[in-house]
Order: structure tokens, then C-alpha cells, then sequence
């Protein structure tokens, strides 16, 4: 297909670079700077996009970030980008782009019917018509999402990488038009660090594509210089392509750098895109002005543009999208279009203008030029279905409310709109700020702010080029000032630019038609979304008066084009239609993101193996030769258990516990947090965090202790071992230990800072490795010659310090599997030498490594509790019957004891910690399931309580759990019940917690 | 994301490297056992939700390991003051000038 639509001359464009690309399966060719849009519409290509909600073909409108209609899936396969604006994607050399919605494809579109039935579809429709019946939701929303298509996510992971920069910048500047150029160059003289972005290929903005000039030459030549000085800087950094999505508190940016988007659909060289977070201390904003458009009937008909992205096709892409041109405007730039169509050689059928009248110079060009200009006229509707043939032209009374006369219909294929300028607020509301109506540029203008942040240009409602460039020197130079460069005054030339006079602009959103809105033909306010002025009216008088609640229910500005074109229009209507000002009727939020961030780009690096640190201990080669399997703990991975070839994990886990009962077994325990204390006063912090006393630990000795919150609830605990009478070692939870330091660190620092107390977090510093079961006495004697292990020399909770394997160590004589068991600690370094000096010492007693779940059940056997398993933060050390844990005669108030009387901890049916024993003994209790006393209740039962560890003991012979019932303590030998999701009710019986060695006398032998 | 202000390092650092941890100046009563019930509920779960200026605790984790004090908009988020533990703020809420 030929570029029928190109102009001969002109535009920003390489005529010697032809490029290939293919729309929705067909070929076509294109230029060198050209965007998708600019070359589908060289090729005469008009629908490009089937609507959301009636399935209506839709062609380009507009020729940037706004485009609510040209959105289209880019590329294929794994490196596919959803959701793309087609002015916004540069074309490359074998481009694949194809439609986001249309089904089975947009010209020929099944659900094209359904928009011949479009009365059918107000506002609310699917919450109206699909209510009912629930369970039909899922059925319902799969057809709808077909045929609405909202682009597709791609299924393989991405081939391409991402990255993060992070920047520290003076002034941050927004934007690289005419007045972001500007303060660019004043404050980068001042020797401030500069960045500038802008969202476009190009730098430049409004100037790519003006007729305007500056100091008497074409505007490219100023841009041009200006772009050179400014890279020139050592200390600007000039990003294009680059779209600020997100301004967060305390001036922090983030900016998406498409890298290489525009070099084909995989990066050729690093990252494709690239987020830079800057911390600024002074920001600019100079994001512009986006053009409105007027709603009138049909508007949506492809054919029909914003009267600015003409002037842009022609002029900076060398393309004239149609014949016969229309202009409807209600301000003096609608002109432009006009005048740029006519002097491109193409026809002007007329300029329709709702005022009275204009002596604008562009209206006085217009006249000169020969156009016809209806005064007090407006395009009321525009003809057509697959491209417009007529535009109905009509007068109207001077508010622009009434059609006031017969209408009459102009042949045309192509109807340009300007209903005015609206700034573009939308960053200077991510931080809280709300915009400001104002009357007299009839836009929002930005609104106060706590941010140190400056705006300027057509954002301040000023569309004069040479206030721009002059306003921009003076900001840049000031908010330089402001970040400590410079005194504040521009040293720089204004540039000398012809003010353009200007009319005043008309006030007109929703253009009147002979009918009323409800009976007139669509008028579309938000074309992403279908919501059209009839549907907001019908919003309004079903009661939704707020502004936000307006759009919730038309999905106004939900797009992925976040409503950049229908916001101010569709508040307009609201307005209209409640009889209230925009002023009353505000605006929505503007939120990040400016416009649709890839998941790549905010992810960066942080994707597999570097999304979170991996903790390892020293020993893990060693686990890894050895087959174990791993289970994540916080970050760290530690061995689940070690699966001999052939054996189910039941098979593992018997093995592993009845080697331990029986013999010796080894457990890598080396995560469990490590906290040492030291100072003079350890001891009496100790007392004051711990239920339990420690005035009278002597060195040598350890304690298992209680950590309770000030609520009463058990939140950690652990072993805390006595080093010297001013230094303690204290153990906690593998996934509390950060927690618990910042709890302590707390408490010193906040309550009691006069003690004198020190604590550091040792859990790396140590290996530790756990041997436990009858003959572990005779392995640790085998690589420890220098402690006496005399079973009454060195007793239960006692420690030690001797040599372990040659190695320097702390060796602790506790349990957590009720077996005698000592715990060495060495350097962490030296893990690994001793674990497998230990394993080689072990071999004649057959020493099995057991990992987490052996743990489990080892311990639930003897009913030692896991802090965030049998606890969940809402039981005391009452509900958990360890009320022997609790020192009697503490003289401080220790954390939590207060709390002991509350009406609520001391409640007797609280739930307590039991033990459970099924009735058939090979079934095990799913963890987490309900406990109820009477199965045959009906629903909704009495919850009485929940399994919290579950298990099946090979020691014991059959499956126990441990549990929380109410008023468990007292109702041993009572049965529970367990009604469970797939229709199963199992029948336990509540026993004591501790299943095996009741008296607990194996940890002392 | 905040820019927050170190009394310790005495620096500016990311939001990132801090830890909130709640309403400042809530000082644990002398002799618990002595309050009543309500007293003492009142201590553990009432805290001020000001629409405004609020004196909140945060904890510098992966810096000093150090607590202190911030003033800061509960609106605007704007961040008036940091001062370290024992201090008093110089810009008051509502509740201080009650």
C-alpha cells in the first residue's frame, strides 16, 4: 500500500529511511520518524480500534499521551507491550502492532451488534444486568472481557532486563517544551544538576510542530541550539523519552526511560526501559496544555481529531489525514488547523466557531486566506460509521446551550475540534494537591502545594510562545536560586517572539443539539470507556451528585488513558446537568501513573533470584550434597528434610525421628536469632523484657525464657544463656529476630535509656549444630576432649566453652526434641569442618541429619510451642499453661504482667493449649482446621477452638496434634469435633500437650 | 516516599532505611498495677489520629539503629521537625496546645 496520505514535502521525517511495520496482519511502509499513528494515517488507514462497551469503529484523535482510541498491543510473544499508544510508539524497522480490542477483529467486529443495540448499555449495565445469579459472574465476565478486550499480558517470561537509577538532582524539570527549554538553560548556567524529561522522542514539545519564530528564524533552529547547550553541560542530563509516571512527597520522581522501545520489540544493547527515582530539590513542571475536545453527536466517528493533532500531522510528520476539512472550535487555535490544512494544499470547507465573533490574528489570517467562518455556529453532529462523510453544521445561542436555527450538512472526511486548553495538572495532584478552577483560561490551573515545586508555561494557562520562553528563564533561574546556585536573576537573552493576539475564548464543552441529549445520537465524552453525555446526565439524576461517585459509575477516566481527553469535559456535563459551576462540582484525583508503566520497569532488577536476599548458613553445601530438601524461613533457607532415594516424605520424616529417639540425630539450627547483651545492667533488662527472673542465673547456666507484649500476648522466646555476669546470650525465633532487637533497642532507648545496656544482633557470626538422642553424650566426646561431658558435671542448661573438632566453641547442653542434646556454636566460618567432623564421629551410630520438619514433630511430641505456630498473638502464657514461666517475686512491672488482669486475659474460656489424639490414628488433622463440640450443629456452628501443629509420630505409633480449645485445660478426655471442607468430620480427643517422656526425664541422662 | 532527617546521622535519608513505629511520647506508667483498668487500656490501645500535626516515633533500621522523634502533616506529609528521644517538639499539634 502506498503512503497516499503523505505529504510531498516537509515534516520531521527521513525520506530515505523506508520502514516496514504491520497493523492488525497487514503490511505497510512508513518513515523514519515517523510514530505508528503518523504512519497508519500516512496509509490511510482509519480504524485502528474497536470501542470498549458498543464495539464502535474508532480511529486516531489525538498525536500523544492523550490518544484515548489508538492503543494497541505491541509486538508478540514474550516481549509484547499491552496497551501502547499508537502516537506515542516510534516506528522501527519490522514493527508488529496489532488492535487491543475487536473480536474477531476491528473491521469486522461481532460485537459491532451490540452497538446497534447500545440503549441498551447505560451506565451501570453490568452492575444492573449481570446481578443476577451470582454464581453465573464468572460465565458473564469471561464473554465480556473477549469482547472487550483490554489487551493481552504475555504468558512467557520477559527475554528483555530493566534497570533502576537512582539520582540526586537541584532542579528536576518536567517537560521539554518551549518553557521547560528554558529554565533548563537559565538554571544550568547557574552550575545546579540538572535532569529535563521529556515523554516524546524528540525535545521540544509545542515547537516540533509551530509556525511560529524565534528571534526571526524557524523555531527548529532555536530548538535545535538550545538542545546542543544544554548537552553540552556536564552537569544537565538530558533524558528523552522519558516519561515522569509518578511525583511522591518530598520532590521524589520517578521517571520511566523507554531505552530502546523504538528500536525493535527486544533491546538490542542493556536494559529496555529504565526507571530513574530522583530525590530533586527544587522540581519544574512544565508538563503543557492538552487540547479539548468538543462533544457533539458522532463524535467518535474515525475522522474526527483534535484540531492541534492536525497541525502536528502536517507539519511535523508530513501527513494529512483526510481531504475535506471542518473545523468546529470555540477559541482562536482551532484556526491553525485551518490555515496549516489550506497552505498544505488541502481543502477547508469551513471553520464553524461558537462565538459571535474574533478579531484574533489567526482569525484575521483565516479571513485573508479566503476560508468561510460561520460565527455562532458549532459542528452539532458529524455523519459517517467507518469514516465521516458530513459534518451537520448548526447556530447556536451565544451561551452554547440551544441549536437555534436549521442545520445544514457539509460534505467532509475529516472534523477538527478545539473546545480550548486545559493544563496538565495531573502531576502536580500525585502529591495531594487539588487543582483550582479558573474562569478566565477555563482549565484547573495547579493548586497549592507543600512541595518544593515551581510550575510554568501552558501548565500557569499562559499559551503565548514568548511568555513561555521568558517565564521559563525567570523559573529556572529562581528555582536554581532556591537549590543554592545562583542569584536568582536570569543572565540569559529572551528569545524575541511575536505575541499572537488572541480573542477571547468561549466557555463550550458539550456542544447543544436539536434534540436532547438523551434522544440525540451518542455523544461521547470518555471514547476509551463508551461513557457518553447522556450517561453522566442519567449518572446525575439516579443520585450520584459527587464528582468521584460520577465517575465510579461511568467509569469516566478509568482508561488507560486515565481520561486525559473526557475529564474536564465529562465534570463539565456532571456540572451542566446537577446546575452547579465546575468550581462546585471539582475534579477527581489525578493519581499515578501519568500514563501505563510496564510491570518490567518497576520491577528493574528485582525479578528471581535477586527479588530477595537468600540467607544460606555455612553448612548448606553440605545439605545440598546431601540431598535435603529446602523450606524458606524469613530469607533463609533451611533444609525441610533429607529423602533417602525411594522414600515418601512420611518414609523421611519416621526415619529421621526414631533415629533421633533411638540414637543421634543432627539438626542445622544455625538461624535461630542470636542477640548478645552486654552492660551492666543486662541482667535487670533482662528482668524487665522476660517473664522469667535471671537475678540469680549464674555463668554457665541458661534459661529458657518468655517474651510477652505489653498486651499480655506471647510475641517471642528463647534461650538466654549467662557468658559473664554482665554479658548474656539470647536466643529467639529464626523469623522474629530482627523484630526483637528492634523491640529491645526500643525499650532501652525510649523507657529506660539510664541503663546501661548494649546489644548487637550475632545470628551471622555463629554456626550452630544441633546433636540430639541418647547417644549424642558419646559423638560429642569423640570431638571434645577439653569439656567434661560427666552427665553431672555438666547438666542440663549448662554451657560450656571448650574445642569442638579443633575448632573454639560455646557448646549448650538444652533440648527442644526432650532428648539429652547438645548445641555447639562455633565461628561461622568453621561450620561446615565441624558439622562434617561431627558426621565422620557420628557414622558408628548411625547419625541422620533431620531438618525443620523432624524438628516439628520431635518437639510437638514433648509440646514445646513455636511462637507464631501454636501462638498467634492473641494467647497469654496462661492459655499456653505456662504460667511456671512467670517470676512470682520480680520486683519491676516486666512487660506484659499488667496486662495478666485485664477483664478480657483473665476471661476463663479463653482457648487453651491442649494436645489432640485422633480417634482413627492414621489420620492427620489438617493445621488450621475448626473445632467444634457438637457436629450435628447446624451452620453456622460454635467455633470452640483450632488445630495449631498436626503431625504423625512414628515414636508414638499414631497421628496427635496440638491445638487451642476453650477451656481445653479442663476438658481432657472430651472429645472435639472437625467438620472439614470436603465433608470429612473428624472426632479427637483432647489429651495433655506433652505426648512423650511426660516426666521428662530423657533430657537428663 | 518521605525524605527523612536523622538527629543521630545527621543527614537526610530515604524513607526506606526507617521503621515507623507509632505515636511519640507515650511514656509506660511508673507503677503499672497501681492503674485501673481503664487506665491502663488507655495507655495500651487509645492513640491520637490527627488530621494535622502529629509527633510520631521512628526507628532508623538499617542506619544508627537509632529512635527519635518526627513532626510531620498527617495531610501534607510535610515533615517539620526531627528531634531525638527526651526532646520536646518545637511545632505543636492540636492536642499540645489543648
Amino acid at each position: 500500500m502506498s503512503q497516499n496520505k503523505r505529504l510531498d514535502s516537509g515534516g520531521r521525517i527521513d525520506r530515505k529511511k523506508v520502514i516496514n511495520f504491520s497493523f492488525d496482519g497487514k503490511s505497510y511502509k512508513g518513515f523514519d520518524g515517523d510514530t505508528l499513528a503518523s504512519a497508519l494515517l500516512a496509509n490511510g488507514v482509519d480504524i485502528i480500534a474497536r470501542s470498549f462497551k458498543y464495539s464502535r469503529p474508532r480511529g486516531i484523535t489525538g498525536h500523544g499521551s492523550e490518544e484515548p482510541n489508538g492503543v494497541i498491543q505491541l509486538g508478540t510473544g514474550a516481549s509484547t507491550i499491552p496497551n501502547v499508544r499508537a502516537t506515542q510508539q516510534e516506528l522501527y524497522a519490522g514493527l508488529v502492532a496489532n488492535p487491543v480490542a475487536g473480536w474477531p477483529s476491528v473491521n469486522f467486529d461481532l460485537m459491532a451488534t451490540l452497538g446497534k443495540a447500545g440503549a441498551m448499555m447505560p451506565p451501570g449495565f453490568y452492575y444492573k444486568t449481570f446481578m443476577y445469579p451470582q454464581k453465573l459472574w464468572m460465565t458473564y465476565e469471561h464473554f465480556i472481557r473477549k469482547a472487550a478486550g483490554l489487551g493481552k499480558a504475555p504468558t512467557a517470561p520477559d527475554p528483555d532486563t530493566y534497570d533502576k537509577v537512582n539520582h540526586h538532582c537541584d532542579v528536576m524539570i518536567v517537560g521539554a517544551g518551549p518553557a521547560g527549554l528554558s529554565a533548563a538553560l537559565a538554571a544550568a548556567k547557574t552550575g545546579a544538576r540538572v535532569i529535563i524529561a521529556d515523554e516524546q522522542n524528540e525535545m521540544g514539545g509545542s515547537l516540533l510542530s509551530t509556525t511560529q519564530m524565534i528571534n526571526g528564524a524557524p523555531a527548529s533552529a532555536w530548538l535545535k541550539d538550545t538542545i546542543e547547550a544544554l548537552e553540552d553541560y556536564s552537569n544537565v542530563n538530558v533524558l528523552p523519552r522519558s516519561t515522569v509516571m509518578g511525583y511522591y512527597d518530598h520532590n521524589f520522581l520517578a521517571v520511566i526511560e523507554r531505552r530502546t522501545d523504538h528500536l525493535g520489540e527486544i533491546s538490542p544493547r542493556g536494559a529496555r526501559q529504565r526507571m530513574h527515582r530522583v530525590r530533586a530539590k527544587q522540581v519544574i513542571l512544565a508538563p503543557g496544555a492538552q487540547e479539548r475536545p468538543l462533544i457533539f453527536a458522532n463524535n467518535d466517528i474515525p475522522g474526527v481529531m483534535l484540531a492541534s493533532s492536525i497541525s502536528v500531522y502536517l507539519n511535523r510528520y508530513a501527513v494529512a489525514p483526510g481531504n475535506a476539512l471542518v473545523v468546529s472550535t470555540a477559541n482562536d487555535s482551532g484556526y491553525q488547523a485551518a490555515i496549516d490544512w489550506h497552505k498544505a494544499g488541502r481543502k477547508v470547507i469551513g471553520i464553524a466557531d461558537s462565538r459571535a465573533q474574533s478579531s484574533g490574528e489567526l482569525v484575521e489570517e483565516a479571513k485573508k486566506l479566503g476560508l468561510k467562518i460561520w460565527f455562532s455556529h458549532a459542528v452539532i453532529e458529524a455523519k459517517g460509521s467507518r469514516r465521516v462523510y458530513a459534518a451537520t453544521v448548526a447556530p447556536i445561542n451565544a451561551e452554547g446551550t440551544q441549536v437555534t436555527g436549521a442545520s445544514q450538512n457539509y460534505d467532509c472526511d475529516i472534523i477538527a475540534t478545539s473546545g480550548g486548553w486545559s493544563p496538565v495538572v495531573h502531576l502536580s495532584c500525585h502529591t495531594g494537591s487539588r487543582p483550582v478552577w479558573n474562569d478566565d483560561i477555563i482549565g484547573f490551573l495547579p493548586g497549592k502545594t507543600v512541595q518544593k515545586q515551581h510550575c510554568v508555561g501552558s501548565l500557569m494557562g499562559q499559551h503565548q510562545l514568548s511568555d513561555s520562553l521568558e517565564q521559563g528563564l525567570v523559573i529556572g533561574a529562581q528555582a536554581a536560586c532556591e537549590a543554592g546556585f545562583g542569584d536568582g536573576s536570569n543572565s540569559i537573552k529572551v528569545p524575541s517572539v511575536d505575541l499572537v493576539k488572541t480573542g477571547q475564548a468561549q466557555a463550550l464543552f458539550l456542544v447543544p443539539h436539536s434534540k436532547s441529549v438523551s434522544r440525540a445520537p451518542k455523544q461521547f465524552v470518555d471514547m476509551q470507556n463508551d461513557v457518553t453525555a447522556a450517561g453522566i446526565e442519567l449518572a446525575t439524576r439516579e443520585g450520584f451528585e459527587s464528582i468521584e461517585h460520577v465517575k465510579r459509575y461511568t467509569a469516566l477516566g478509568f482508561g488507560t488513558d486515565q481520561g486525559k481527553l473526557g475529564n474536564i469535559n465529562g465534570m463539565a456535563v456532571a456540572a451542566q446537568s446537577l446546575n452547579k459551576t465546575i468550581a462546585e462540582t471539582g475534579t477527581t484525583i489525578f493519581r499515578p501513573s501519568y500514563t501505563p508503566t510496564t510491570f518490567g520497569a518497576i520491577a528493574g532488577r528485582d525479578t528471581d533470584s535477586l527479588f530477595d536476599p537468600i540467607r544460606y548458613t555455612a553448612m548448606q553445601s553440605w545439605h545440598e550434597a546431601n540431598g535435603a530438601l529446602f523450606e524458606d524461613v524469613g530469607q533463609w533457607k533451611r533444609p525441610w528434610y533429607f529423602p533417602k532415594p525411594g522414600e515418601t516424605m512420611q518414609q523421611t520424616l519416621d526415619r529421621e525421628c526414631l533415629a533421633t529417639r533411638n540414637s543421634v540425630g543432627i539438626l542445622d539450627a544455625s538461624t535461630l536469632g542470636k542477640i548478645d547483651i552486654q552492660g551492666k545492667d543486662a541482667r535487670e533488662f533482662l528482668n524487665r523484657v522476660y517473664t522469667n527472673a535471671w537475678s540469680k542465673l549464674a555463668v554457665g547456666k541458661c534459661r529458657y525464657g518468655l517474651m510477652l507484649k505489653e498486651d499480655g500476648m506471647i510475641m517471642d522466646d528463647g534461650v538466654t544463656s549467662c557468658i559473664a555476669d554482665d554479658h548474656f546470650i539470647l536466643t529467639t525465633t529464626t523469623g522474629g529476630a530482627a523484630n526483637v532487637l528492634e523491640w529491645l533497642e526500643l525499650w532501652h532507648q525510649t523507657e529506660w535509656p539510664e541503663l546501661d545496656v548494649y546489644m548487637t544482633s550475632v545470628t551471622d557470626h555463629w554456626s550452630t549444630m544441633t546433636i540430639s538422642g541418647p547417644n549424642s553424650r558419646k559423638v560429642l566426646a569423640k570431638v571434645c576432649d577439653d569439656i567434661d561431658l560427666d552427665k553431672d558435671s555438666f547438666k542440663f542448661m549448662d554451657w560450656r566453652s571448650g574445642t569442638v573438632a579443633g575448632v573454639k566453641s560455646r557448646v549448650f547442653r538444652i533440648s527442644f526434641t526432650g532428648e539429652l542434646s547438645y548445641e555447639i556454636n562455633v565461628q561461622a566460618n568453621h561450620g561446615l569442618h565441624v558439622w562434617e567432623a561431627i558426621m565422620e564421629a557420628g557414622k558408628e551410630f548411625d547419625i541422620t541429619p533431620y531438618g525443620t520438619e523432624t524438628m516439628h514433630v520431635l518437639r510437638a511430641e514433648k509440646g514445646f510451642i513455636i511462637v507464631g505456630q501454636d501462638t498467634d498473638g492473641s494467647v497469654t502464657p496462661q492459655d499456653m499453661d505456662m504460667s511456671w514461666c512467670i517470676g512470682k517475686n520480680k520486683e519491676f512491672s516486666f512487660i506484659g504482667k499488667r496486662s495478666f488482669t485485664r477483664p478480657d486475659t483473665a476471661r476463663t474460656d479463653r482457648k487453651q493449649f491442649v494436645g489432640l489424639k485422633p480417634k482413627d490414628a492414621n489420620v492427620i488433622l489438617p493445621e488450621g482446621a475448626q473445632a467444634v463440640r457438637d457436629p450435628n450443629e447446624s451452620i453456622p456452628m460454635t467455633m470452640v477452638g483450632h488445630v495449631t501443629s498436626s503431625y504423625y509420630s512414628a515414636v508414638l505409633g499414631h497421628s496427635f496434634a496440638l491445638a487451642v480449645i476453650k477451656d481445653g485445660h479442663n476438658r481432657k478426655g472430651e472429645s472435639v469435633y472437625f467438620p472439614l471442607a470436603d465433608g470429612r468430620t473428624i472426632e479427637a480427643e483432647i489429651t495433655d500437650y506433652v505426648f512423650y517422656d511426660a516426666k521428662g526425664e530423657k533430657q537428663h541422662v | 516516599m518521605l525524605h527523612i532527617f536523622c538527629p543521630h546521622c545527621q543527614e537526610y535519608r530515604e524513607e526506606d532505611e526507617f521503621h515507623y513505629r507509632g505515636q511519640a511520647h507515650i511514656v509506660r506508667p511508673k507503677d503499672p498495677e497501681a492503674l485501673t483498668d481503664e487506665e491502663w487500656g488507655s495507655y495500651l490501645f487509645f492513640r491520637k489520629n490527627p488530621k494535622g500535626i502529629h509527633h510520631e516515633l521512628w526507628y532508623h533500621t538499617t542506619g544508627c539503629r537509632q529512635f527519635f522523634n518526627v513532626t510531620r502533616d498527617t495531610v501534607t506529609y510535610k515533615i517539620h521537625e526531627s528531634y531525638k528521644i527526651g526532646e520536646q517538639p518545637a511545632v505543636k499539634s492540636e492536642d499540645d496546645l489543648a
